[in-house]
């Protein structure tokens, strides 16, 4: 566990120190703070024809209307941002050959692979966490509904998980960085793609498979409020999944 | 302490080593020596867990590689012949952390960074970012990140590479006041290395290993007879003859090409003689008496260097221009005829 810790700290450490973590998080922060900005403009757009229309607003929701879809938007944004922040994890220690130092420290595959993992892990929810000011600046305006926000949230945490666990598992596979970033974007995408696939597919037998695949699929249903066990298995089992074919990949590269 | 037997690795059809064996005492120093490609690497990988075998077996500290690479790699410090180091940390930190993933208690970690420091004479550097460093620094960290935990097994892959001669002295010593308290294998192409500070030398060749010994036995036992090297200013067939007719003397060889004249106007011949019998004073007397002009006598032992040349090339080294360069390393030295073979080798795998 010692082990495990040091290898996540100095990962951690590593990460802020290059520039390009620092370059990922600004550039989400800036992105996303405009995607919420446009969203609340046009939400607030929208609300003042609706009462001009109707006298009333019986469905009216800072939740639904705001919050739902600037976390479904990030979701976007982080598919083309966690590729660069995974990008270097073991691909760089390849490069550098200090993989053979800890290929021949008492340290296992599991503990570098979970050590790195936590690493990444930490920066993201720390990033998450730096846009809470959304949901914060608006419960001072109006009501908040605070469950869904938490949900939604976790699920948004869960659902960049999985994109770091495939980033890593990208990262494993090459020493070069570049090559990492492009197979996690392609893997990413596919996974991405799978919903609207299903979507247009709905009518065939393997439509609504493809879109019980799709990430942003489960995300719907926390954004909604819902935290439902098979969502969460799904996410969590993605990540397992990911992390073990890492931890072969990093093992049989030894017998090359 | 150190146990191989029978390693081979194989990459698809090409062999990086086989059937390679030996052993080595605890508190030895042991040399891997071997031109560049011969496998020397691959070997260290090997014994350090980095690389698994094709077939054999390593045993380090009574463990086996592949059955407990845990036990053993907690005994081993490696310096690889890339240094792994990062080059976003400093050095303290950088020492910090290896010893945490080599397993040092966190209450021991300020000590034997500290002891590492001390060691490999980092102090004035401690507090510097490794990627600002020079090489001889780096070389260092690299070293004091092998001994940190203080292992009973330290393999140094090269450890003067990149240095300059008196970097290069400082981690002899270094290595010397490492003997008897660790075993040390340590890999290097340059004999004179092998000669200072190692007790035995491995030689290999071609992935195989091709003796193992002490140096001073090496050249022992390979010297079949002794050789004199004669430089004269005025030979004559006539006194080629008498100093052949010595008693003692298997043969007068020129040096070929035969009939050629050093820069000095000297002839040199190489004369052959039976092991422990030494002719120099007969032959001087004779050559002086014949008024030959003589410039220049002295007996040639086989240094490593030429045992090595013998071993590692197929047609056998000839000695007679490799005394210019007692203390160069091999790379440095212009190949003697006879190793044109060597030279290319090296190249090739450089």
């Amino acid at each position: 566990m010692s082990k495990l810790l040091a290898v996540c700290a100095r990962e951690l450490r590593s990460l802020l120190v290059s520039p390009i973590a620092a370059v990922c998080v600004a550039m989400f922060l800036l992105v996303t703070g405009y995607l919420f900005y446009t969203i609340v403009i046009a939400a607030s757009v929208q609300t003042r024809m609706m009462l001009r229309m109707q006298q009333m607003a019986p469905q009216l929701n800072i939740n639904e209307m705001i919050l739902a879809p600037s976390l479904r938007n990030f979701s976007v944004i982080l598919l083309l941002i966690v590729p660069l922040l995974t990008m270097r994890l073991i691909a760089e220690e390849r490069k550098q050959k200090t993989s053979e130092l800890l290929l021949t420290s008492p340290v296992t595959v599991a503990q570098l692979i979970l050590g790195k993992y936590l690493a990444v892990l930490a920066l993201y929810g720390v990033m998450l966490g730096l846009t809470l000011y959304m949901p914060l600046l608006l419960g001072r305006f109006g009501p908040v509904v605070w469950w869904p926000v938490f949900s939604g949230y976790l699920g948004l945490f869960l659902v960049g998980a999985v994109f770091l666990a495939v980033g890593l598992l990208a990262s494993a596979l090459t020493e070069n960085q570049m090559i990492a970033a492009i197979i996690s974007f392609s893997l990413l995408i596919v996974m991405w793609l799978l919903g609207w696939v299903g979507a247009v597919t709905a009518d065939t037998q393997t439509g609504p498979l493809l879109t019980y695949l799709s990430l942003l699929e489960h995300l719907n249903n926390f954004l909604a409020g819902l935290i439902d066990t098979k969502d969460v298995v799904y996410l969590l089992g993605l990540i397992a999944v990911s992390l073990f074919l890492a931890h072969r990949v990093v093992e049989s590269q030894r017998w090359r | 302490m150190i146990e191989v037997d029978q390693l081979t690795k194989r990459y698809g059809s090409l062999t990086a080593i086989e059937a390679v064996t030996f052993r080595v005492e605890p508190g030895e120093v042991l040399a891997f020596l071997g031109p560049n490609g011969a496998g020397k690497t691959t070997t260290m990988r090997i014994l350090t867990g980095a690389l698994p075998a094709t077939s054999g077996h390593a045993r380090v500290a009574g463990y086996d590689i592949d059955e407990s690479p845990l036990e053993v790699k907690q005994r081993i410090g490696y310096l690889p012949e890339t240094l792994p180091l990062y080059p976003e940390m400093t050095v303290t930190e950088y020492l910090r952390y290896v010893a945490r993933i080599k397993g040092v208690a966190r209450g021991g970690l300020r000590r034997s960074v500290d002891v590492a420091v001390e060691r490999c004479a980092l102090g004035q550097v401690r507090g510097r970012l490794i990627g600002n460093l020079s090489r001889g620094y780096r070389q260092r960290v690299g070293l004091a990140q092998a001994l940190i935990h203080d292992p009973p097994v330290l393999i140094l892959d090269e450890p003067t590479g990149g240095l300059d001669p008196k970097q290069i002295i400082e981690i002899r010593e270094l290595i010397k006041t490492l003997a008897g308290a660790h075993t040390v294998i340590l890999s290097t192409h340059i004999l004179p290395e092998a000669t200072a500070i190692c007790q035995r030398v491995v030689i290999i060749h071609k992935g195989r290993v091709v003796a193992v010994d002490t140096p001073e036995r090496l050249a022992a036992q390979l010297r079949g007879s002794e050789q004199v090297k004669i430089a004269l200013r005025r030979p004559t067939e006539a006194l080629r003859t008498a100093v052949a007719g010595l008693p003692g003397v298997l043969a007068v060889l020129p040096e070929a090409p035969a009939g050629a004249v050093r820069d000095d106007g000297a002839t040199v011949w190489l004369i052959d003689c039976e092991q422990g019998r030494d002719v120099r004073e007969a032959a001087a007397r004779l050559i002086v008496g014949a008024d030959g002009g003589l410039v220049e006598l002295s007996a040639m032992a086989m240094s490593l260097e030429e045992v090595f040349l013998q071993l590692t090339t197929d047609a056998p080294a000839r000695p007679d221009r490799l005394d210019d360069v007692p203390a160069a390393g091999l790379n440095d030295a212009s190949p003697p005829r006879g190793s044109a073979q060597f030279a290319q080798q090296s190249k090739d795998t450089e």
